[in-house]
């Protein structure tokens, strides 16, 4: 969402890998295979499949190419994204850490996890690649599964434009001259069939002349309700750090995100219900159900996942800071935003 | 039929924190239009907190004083009808200090400077407050805003009194 970007800072030579390989094609299925250093990745008809020294996973494949998508369309994203139980990314902001077992209670007591760091170009190149080659025709991985089509089966045709949208990154307000600009009908968003009895007028902007670029107002649920995708976070207005990134969320958060920071949820339409666990243990905390009007922070020790049965308006609301997952991982910032 | 519910001062259920194995105020829980049902016109009660940053929420009815920021901040119309006034100040530094944070507000009289222009937001719609103009509202009827913006004096924080504290 707020996709961070920035390099990592230690400014030591870093021993992250970068070696990964595109493999041959599978006669049985015509689905390439891929290596990132130790982790191997095949797909079958219905599921992918994952190897590294000393373990091995699997995921269904619509669950892996949703959760694949994100983490690419997100730059890895803030902290943790787990695909699963099991399979996911640390994002250190330049590099990142692949893991499987990682974040499992059962896996650490018992010694099984793994994981290995890479530079981030070079996971994020394997990841694009997996994905293009693994999303079938007619299949989105962004798409809320009422909407798109079934991924299984063997290799047929692609969809690369369906896995290449261009996520928004306002860097003032969407809107604004020469910022990320409205969704509209000519543009290739029409509104979204759940928010069909969304109001479309806009505001009344009345700017005197010289002050066109300053005097400026949109109308933001409009502009979610012609949202093409889901959980899928993207920035539409800039305080400094602080991003507001709405999103439009149907069915399930296809990852549970791991914080590294505390990140807050205000409820703009209908409803989400959240599982939260613990970040490290994945033990259960808490459900926080969030109507139209709730606001919740997640603590940054935590992971979580919503739930969304109407497609829902979400505003999330980031500190995209690069200073606060050392800050906190240091103990010199609290795990949660407000003590009270 | 689709229906698409937003809430509303008059019109909103809260949903809440179920605890399993945690604090629920480490969820800082609140509902918008619950806190600006109780608030003063205009007071800016911050409902979300992150370092130096907040969301505000307030209650808009009537017209509002004036205020000025040394950095952009955003609104957003959450329920109603919202007039926003935008001068740009002839000296923004005398009124606000630029390395100063958050809204600022300023005398009761229009403040000196050329007018910018006026927005009226409907729900749903968001508009830019640029750093270094002044703007106030006026809403006829109570309304509910959001500001995204960063803590300064007009900052209200009163997390006991509006967040859930026990287990659900």
């Amino acid at each position: 969402m707020a996709m961070p970007e920035q390099s990592s800072t230690s400014g030591e030579a870093s021993s992250a890998r970068s070696d990964t390989r595109v493999l041959e094609i599978d006669n049985a299925t015509g689905f390439r295979a891929f290596q990132a250093g130790g982790f191997g990745f095949k797909r079958d008809a219905y599921f992918a499949r994952i190897e590294w020294p000393g373990g091995a996973h699997i995921m269904p494949i619509d669950a892996f190419l949703r959760a694949l998508m994100r983490d690419v369309a997100w730059g890895f994203f803030y902290g943790v994204v787990n695909f699963d139980g099991v399979f996911g990314t640390i994002n250190h902001y330049g590099e990142v850490t692949m893991f499987a077992g990682r974040f499992n209670d059962a896996y650490r007591a018992a010694g099984r996890d793994h994981e290995e760091r890479f530079q981030s170009p070079a996971l994020m190149q394997v990841f694009k690649a997996i994905l293009s080659d693994w999303t079938i025709e007619g299949y989105d991985p962004f798409a809320a599964p009422m909407e798109t089509g079934l991924p299984w089966g063997q290799k047929q045709g692609s969809n690369d434009a369906a896995i290449e949208r261009i996520r928004v990154t306002a860097r003032r307000m969407v809107g604004l001259p020469g910022d990320a600009p409205l969704r509209t009908d000519a543009a290739g968003y029409p509104v979204n069939r759940q928010f069909e009895d969304v109001a479309q007028d806009a505001p009344l902007v009345e700017a005197e002349p010289g002050f066109e670029n300053e005097v400026s107002a949109f109308n933001l649920f409009a502009y979610l309700s012609r949202s093409d995708v889901t959980w899928n976070p993207s920035i539409c207005s800039v305080v400094g750090d602080s991003l507001f990134c709405p999103t439009s969320e149907e069915f399930i958060l296809p990852v549970e995100h791991g914080n590294d920071r505390c990140e807050w949820f205000l409820q703009l339409s209908d409803e989400i219900l959240w599982e939260v666990r613990d970040k490290e243990t994945g033990r259960p905390r808490a459900r926080v159900l969030q109507r139209a009007g709730d606001i919740a922070c997640m603590p940054a020790d935590i992971r979580h996942q919503g739930y969304s049965t109407k497609r829902s308006m979400l505003l999330v609301w980031e500190n995209g800071s690069p200073k606060i997952p050392e800050l906190i991982a240091k103990g010199e910032a609290p795990v949660v935003s407000v003590s009270f | 039929m689709v229906v698409t519910n937003f809430g509303s001062l008059k019109d909103y259920r809260k949903g809440g924190v179920q605890i399993i194995n945690d604090d629920p105020r480490n969820y800082v829980f609140s509902n918008l239009f619950e806190v600006a049902s109780n608030a003063e016109p205009y007071a800016r009660i911050a409902i979300g907190k992150n370092f130096e940053y907040v969301v505000e929420v307030a209650r808009a009815e009537g017209l509002s004083p004036w205020y000025s920021c040394a950095h952009d901040e955003f609104v957003v119309a959450m329920d109603g009808q919202v007039e926003v006034h935008l001068v740009k100040l002839a000296d923004p530094h005398l009124l606000v200090d630029p390395n100063s944070s958050g809204a600022h507000r300023l005398a009761d009289e229009p403040p000196e400077g050329r007018k910018m222009g006026r927005i009226v937001l409907g729900r749903g719609h968001m508009a830019l407050l640029p750093a270094g103009s002044a703007y106030r509202f006026m809403s006829e009827a109570p309304s509910a805003i959001i500001f995204q913006t960063i803590q300064g004096p007009e900052t209200i924080e009163k997390w006991a009194e509006i967040c859930q504290t026990s287990a659900a």
